[in-house]
């Protein structure tokens, strides 16, 4: 295997007392999609914001361990967290574009990294509808709020204004949890494509949803990481009775 | 034999409900008699002369020019002073201080400086702005003590108002890598501002209408001219109006009621906007 784009080692988070994230060791591979899953609580979100350290907003929590994005450690103090979460982006739970027109909220990081200037935004706008199939529908409508927009295609904009920053690694937290099985499916399918070009992490507690989409997947339970391998194996032939418990839907 | 106690308690309630209503109502009736006393005495003293020409007779007689001018250019100076402070201190205590004893002092010191009778704030711009700094009666001392006055307002305003902004346009900004400065300039301020406004203007409204901050930090008793500077004296409305109705015999009603009626309607006006201001954000804020 190539060089992982993420490895994690030994990594611990807690929240106060509460010990959130057990030991987690795992390497995470480029262009590919990596699923999470596991029941609700046992720490996928809280892996997730270790990546781009927004635990850190958390005043209680504290991690120890290592995370090495391209072999660089990133939990160092000195890491800038600017660059950090320009590099690794997140796509939330719910759609949240904000209260402003569909450019506006494409343009939002652009201005903020400096990426470009005048008339080089609408260049960048139109690139990242593009990539996530908005462009045709909405190129007339740029002006528009984006609140109007479906929830689908809320879901997708939010996508667009990561990709907007020239982001490396999405990560994305059931993404499709606020959408119906249509919209859902449409989703799935822009994810398919994004893993050309980008290293996504999803965490889902739809089985389903990451046997479909992901190439490699991890099972986390009460803070633990179960079980992690690749998709198929996970879900033909899972080494740990947990793990089959779990996706045999015996308890989850 | 008794009433049954259902029906007891129907009685009483109706009784209660009669009562609130009365005091409730009993609130209305000075608002009306206020407004309408003034209203109806002072409209008709009002006319484009009286607007726009300086007193003359001892302010018996003309216009009133100058105190209008004054006010307006009282406030403005005081919102020039009062915005950036208030915003910058509801920015740092919402967006970035953290729960300590410091903290815990500012909040007191607002809280406070907002139960401070007014001509205790005249007096102290009179201490340090108008003699120990040296800026003597001017509209700047008079404008500063003002700005003192209103800054609570517009700090409890704008803190409400950074607050209501949801969290998750901060995380959104955080995690789309904006800098704490930059999450706080770009996705939460600009949601922020119409809270900001309307309780910018209710404070201008207060600021228009006092006149113990002012009486001895700026106003003229008589001056038929406009201030040159913003270290000149000027007159303005609530003092003029005082001062024709308490230091002077022999002025004509009108007189009064007119600039009592100008008053008024400014006062009123900026509340109103302030109200609108509140009403249209509230119907269009979407999140
Ligand atoms: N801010 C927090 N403070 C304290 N405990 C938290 C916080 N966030 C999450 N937790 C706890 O950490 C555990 C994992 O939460 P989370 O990562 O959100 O789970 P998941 O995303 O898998 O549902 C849960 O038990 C939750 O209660
Ligand atoms: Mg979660």
């Amino acid at each position: 295997m190539s060089q992982p784009k993420l490895q994690v080692e030994h990594l611990n988070l807690s929240y106060g007392p509460f010990h959130a994230l057990n030991d987690i060791t795992m390497a995470i591979a480029p262009r590919q999609v990596t699923a999470m899953i596991g029941p609700s609580g046992c720490g996928k979100s809280s892996l997730l914001r270790c990546f781009n350290r927004m635990n850190e907003l958390i005043e209680q929590a504290r991690m120890t361990g290592r995370i090495l994005l391209d072999g660089e450690d990133i939990t160092q103090t000195a890491t800038p967290l600017v660059t950090l979460r320009k590099r690794i982006g997140m796509v939330f739970q719910r759609p949240n574009p904000f209260p402003l027109s569909i450019f506006e909220n494409l343009a939002f990081g652009v201005r903020i990294h400096e990426l470009a200037a005048g008339r080089a935004i609408p260049q960048i706008v139109e690139h990242s509808l593009q990539a996530v199939g908005l462009w045709d529908p909405l190129k007339d409508r740029l002006r528009r709020s984006a609140l109007r927009l479906s929830l689908e295609q809320q879901q997708r904009l939010c996508i667009a204004r990561l990709l907007a920053v020239q982001p490396e690694v999405l990560l994305m937290d059931e993404p499709c949890s606020a959408l119906d099985p249509i919209a859902t499916a449409k989703v799935e399918e822009l994810i398919h494509q994004l893993k050309r070009e980008y290293t996504i992490v999803i965490v889902t507690h739809n089985m389903q949803q990451a046997a479909r989409v992901s190439d490699a997947t991890g099972f986390l339970l009460l803070g633990e990481l179960i079980e992690f391998d690749a998709t198929e194996r996970i879900f033909t032939a899972p080494r740990d009775p947990r793990t089959e418990a779990y996706i045999t839907g015996r308890f989850g | 034999m008794a009433r049954p106690a259902w029906q007891r308690a129907l009685g009483v309630q109706r009784v209660a409900f009669v009562l609130l209503f009365l005091s409730t109502l009993l609130i209305v009736i000075p608002a009306v008699a206020i407004i309408g006393t003034i209203t109806v005495r002072g409209m008709g003293a009002v006319s484009w002369e009286f607007l726009t020409t300086m007193p003359t007779k001892g302010m018996r007689a003309g216009g009133i020019f100058p105190a209008i001018v004054g006010t307006l250019e009282l406030v403005s100076l005081t919102v020039v002073f009062a915005l950036p402070i208030g915003i910058a201190t509801a920015i740092y205590l919402t967006e970035y201080a953290t729960d300590n004893w410091l903290t815990r002092l500012v909040r007191l010191a607002i809280v406070n400086l907002s139960g401070v009778p007014s001509v205790v704030y005249g007096l102290f711009g009179l201490g340090l702005f108008v003699m120990f700094l040296g800026f003597g009666t001017s509209l700047l001392a008079g404008a500063l003590t003002l700005a003192i006055m209103i800054l609570p307002v517009i700090i409890t305003a704008s803190e409400e108002a950074l607050r209501s902004v949801p969290k998750s346009f901060r995380e959104i900004s955080l995690s789309l890598g904006a800098s704490h400065w930059q999450t706080v300039r770009h996705a939460v301020l600009p949601f922020a501002i119409p809270g900001i406004m309307t309780g910018t203007i209710l404070g201008i409204g207060r600021a228009a209408g006092e006149t113990a901050p002012i009486l001895f930090t700026v106003a003229a008793f008589y001056l038929p001219r406009l201030p040159d500077s913003i270290f000149d004296q000027a007159m303005a409305l609530p003092y003029h109006l005082y001062v024709i109705s308490t230091q002077i015999p022999n002025i004509p009603a009108s007189q009064r009621y007119g600039t009592a009626f100008v008053l008024l309607v400014l006062v009123l006006s900026l509340n109103l906007a302030a109200v609108i201001l509140r009403a249209r954000f509230r119907r269009r804020r979407q999140w």
